[in-house]
């Protein structure tokens, strides 16, 4: 966990934010930022038959990328839920789907969960139907991004960083910084990616707040119009290096696979792959600390199928579904009795699971709000959406 | 009963007309011009900018920035250009190939070349812009494997890949309109000129590129409007590079009223398009 002065000033900021915007009705964004009420499950009933998931690319496994991969059967069988999974490969993707109301459950990442909350797109969650919950990591639990004035709205599933992958056979020496990517007489020019996606300006935005201090940038998620401007106008300067954007992780591993991609940032589940292919690649948490998220599973104020929800989240969090998911996806569990229970003994201290100084130059994705989310109340800082809009233009530019 | 029906109906052509046509006017006015119509609506609306929700109260933002954004300005230009690109390319691959089905292979062998140009529509879209990604994929592709050693490198994804996937996949759309155009071209106009003295590439300028012309248009419209709305070949082998349709789709999930004010762009052009294209007087002996 980040530390707990920032994480209070955000919730300070976040619920001053909320009171600016309910009074600045004049702001061209006309905001209802009120808390939407949502009903909590009361108790568990018996199962609907099926659930539908949407998640992370590598979250619900059944079996079909490898047979050996699969904790959907024993879920489907002790509760006669069948899954069905819609995979997200952006957050924005995802809050777009949980909007359709056609889904159950949701791993949000931090900079989804709370627009899913003041959208009113999920409900408040009954921890006490979720006897797993018992075990997850103290530090997780009611954060910022999972909660609002101490009610939880989700379970807590795992976090981790946004690594620096680079292929060992060619990239030379090996990389320290995120400088690699944005320097713009890079030898690999052409074979570098990026993340595409608006919250990418946040990975910017943290190599300038340590390359560059005069611009006074303190967290990543919270820039005023001079620090944003700053972060993209890096962007622009490693446009030209880069040769495919990724959203899509599969096509991701196939271009670190072919050597149309090098170098760029990733999740560690790409390296895991990768490697498992024999692809010579390596990823690691550059000198500057990174970007990252820490995923929380939330139900759907429309669910169709609560129990089978509830039922899911329960099992998604227990001890060996939880090793099994970390360890195939590649991330800190969230449930401290999964650590006993993955099949290399040392996966909870390789991934930090409880190693709270790892995590303290891991910048979780969190959602810009006009409010500046690292406390400062002389500027206002870019929300979100201009950030979608700031990206949009780069990339068609 | 049915013939009871058939006979109440026979005495009331107006009751059969409607019959006959209420599914498709249903088709088109609901499902058709109400999709329109919520496009055109929505690009009016805004957003909460935190939770992303809809909001519907008229405003003129998302036209302003789109105007005033000169990436958008570019987007538009390059996908014109693409589309252009397509076309001619098309064309110019077209009209040799449809005038040998059509007046120089044999009768028997029309069929087989017809349905042999039909072929890549059985497959799926995605394999195929999969299998030009293998193709052209830098230094490790099949293109740099075979064309390497005389010299001749693939261009790497970005505008050029797009233009060869998306000319492969709207070929078809172009070769049977003209197929069909030169197929009712009559033999006798061609021995005809022919015997006046034109040369070949005359009679092609003079009589043959004016009768098929009506055809040509028919398929210009199917490769240039499929172009203008493409969206998943630019992000397979388009690199970095985006077309209007992933603008689209780059913000349909963020900014619902902002991508659909990008997608009346393709919308206008389109419209501009046929509007030229009628005062060509082609539409009219198609």
């Amino acid at each position: 966990m980040r530390n707990k002065r920032l994480f209070s000033q955000i919730a300070a900021a976040s619920a001053v934010a909320l009171i600016l915007a309910g009074c600045s009705s004049s702001s061209h964004n006309a905001s209802k930022t009120t808390l939407p009420k949502v009903d909590m499950m009361k108790s568990l009933g018996t199962g609907e038959g099926q659930v539908n998931i949407v998640a992370w690319a590598g979250y619900v496994e059944n079996g079909s990328n490898d047979p050996k991969v699969n904790w959907v059967r024993d879920f489907e069988k002790a509760t006669g839920c069948k899954v069905n999974v819609k995979t997200g490969s952006t957050s924005d993707d995802m809050v777009a789907l949980m909007k359709t109301g056609e889904y159950d459950v949701v791993s949000a990442s931090g900079d989804a969960s709370l627009r899913l909350i003041y959208g009113g797109d999920v409900a408040p969650v009954n921890t006490a139907l979720v006897p797993n919950y018992a075990n997850i990591f103290a530090g997780l639990k009611n954060q910022p991004w999972n909660s609002v004035d101490g009610v939880a709205y989700g379970i807590p599933h795992g976090r981790g960083a946004n690594l620096l992958a680079y292929r060992t056979d060619i990239v030379k020496p090996a990389p320290t910084s995120w400088g690699a990517v944005f320097d713009p007489n890079s030898p690999y020019k052409g074979k570098i990616t990026a993340y595409d996606s608006p919250i990418y300006i946040a990975d910017a935005a943290l190599y300038l707040m340590k390359t560059q201090p005069d611009l006074g940038i303190k967290y990543p998620y919270a820039l005023d119009q001079k620090q944003f401007d700053a972060a993209v106008a890096l962007l622009k300067v490693q446009k030209p290096l880069i040769g495919e954007y990724w959203s899509d992780a599969l096509k991701h591993i196939a271009s670190l696979k072919s050597g149309g991609t090098v170098l760029g940032t990733t999740w560690q589940y790409n390296i895991n792959a990768s490697k498992a292919d024999h692809v010579p690649v390596e990823g690691f948490k550059p000198v500057e600390g990174s970007t990252g998220w820490s995923d929380t599973w939330m139900v759907s104020s429309k669910a169709k199928h609560p129990n089978c929800a509830y039922l899911w989240m329960d099992h998604i969090v227990s001890p060996k579904a939880n090793a099994a998911v970390a360890e195939w996806f590649g991330e800190a569990p969230s449930n401290a009795k999964a650590c006993d229970l993955t099949s290399d003994k040392n996966f909870c201290t390789t991934y930090h699971a409880a190693d709270e100084a790892y995590w303290k130059d891991v910048y979780y994705w969190n959602t810009a709000t006009q409010a500046c989310l690292d406390g400062r109340t002389d500027v206002k800082c870019v929300p979100y959406s201009e950030w979608v809009k700031a990206w949009s233009s780069l990339r068609n530019a | 009963m049915k013939r009871s029906i058939a006979t109440w109906m026979h005495k009331r052509p107006q009751v059969r007309l409607a019959a006959l046509l209420a599914a498709p006017t249903l088709w088109l006015v609901v499902a058709y011009l109400g999709a329109l119509g919520a496009l055109l609506v929505t690009a009016f609306f805004t957003i909460d900018s935190f939770t992303g929700n809809v909001i519907a109260k008229f405003n003129l933002g998302n036209f302003h920035d789109m105007l005033t954004d000169p990436a958008y300005r570019n987007v538009v230009l390059r996908t014109l250009g693409i589309a252009i690109s397509v076309t001619l390319i098309c064309a110019i691959f077209a009209i040799p190939m449809a005038f040998f089905m059509a007046k120089i292979a044999k009768p028997k062998n029309q069929k087989i070349l017809v349905a042999l140009v039909l072929t890549p529509l059985w497959a799926s879209y995605l394999v195929k812009i999969y299998a030009w990604r293998t193709m052209l994929e830098p230094r490790t592709g099949v293109m740099d494997w075979i064309l390497g050693p005389i010299g001749i490198h693939s261009p790497g994804f970005g505008g050029p890949a797009i233009i060869i996937g998306l000319s492969y996949l709207w070929l078809p759309y172009m070769i049977l309109p003209i197929y069909a155009g030169l197929e009712r071209l009559p033999n006798s106009l061609l021995d005809a000129s022919g015997d006046l003295g034109a040369r070949n590439f005359y009679t092609f300028r003079r009589v043959i590129l004016p009768l098929i012309f009506p055809s040509l248009v028919a398929g210009s419209m199917f490769t240039f409007s499929l172009t203008l709305g493409d969206y998943i070949t630019a992000q397979i082998i388009g690199g970095k590079l985006q077309m209007l349709g992933n603008v689209v789709y780059q913000n349909f999930s963020i900014n619902l009223p902002f991508a659909a004010t990008i997608a009346t762009i393709p919308v206008a052009i389109m419209a501009i398009y046929l509007w030229l294209v009628r005062r060509t007087g082609a539409l009219a002996s198609l």
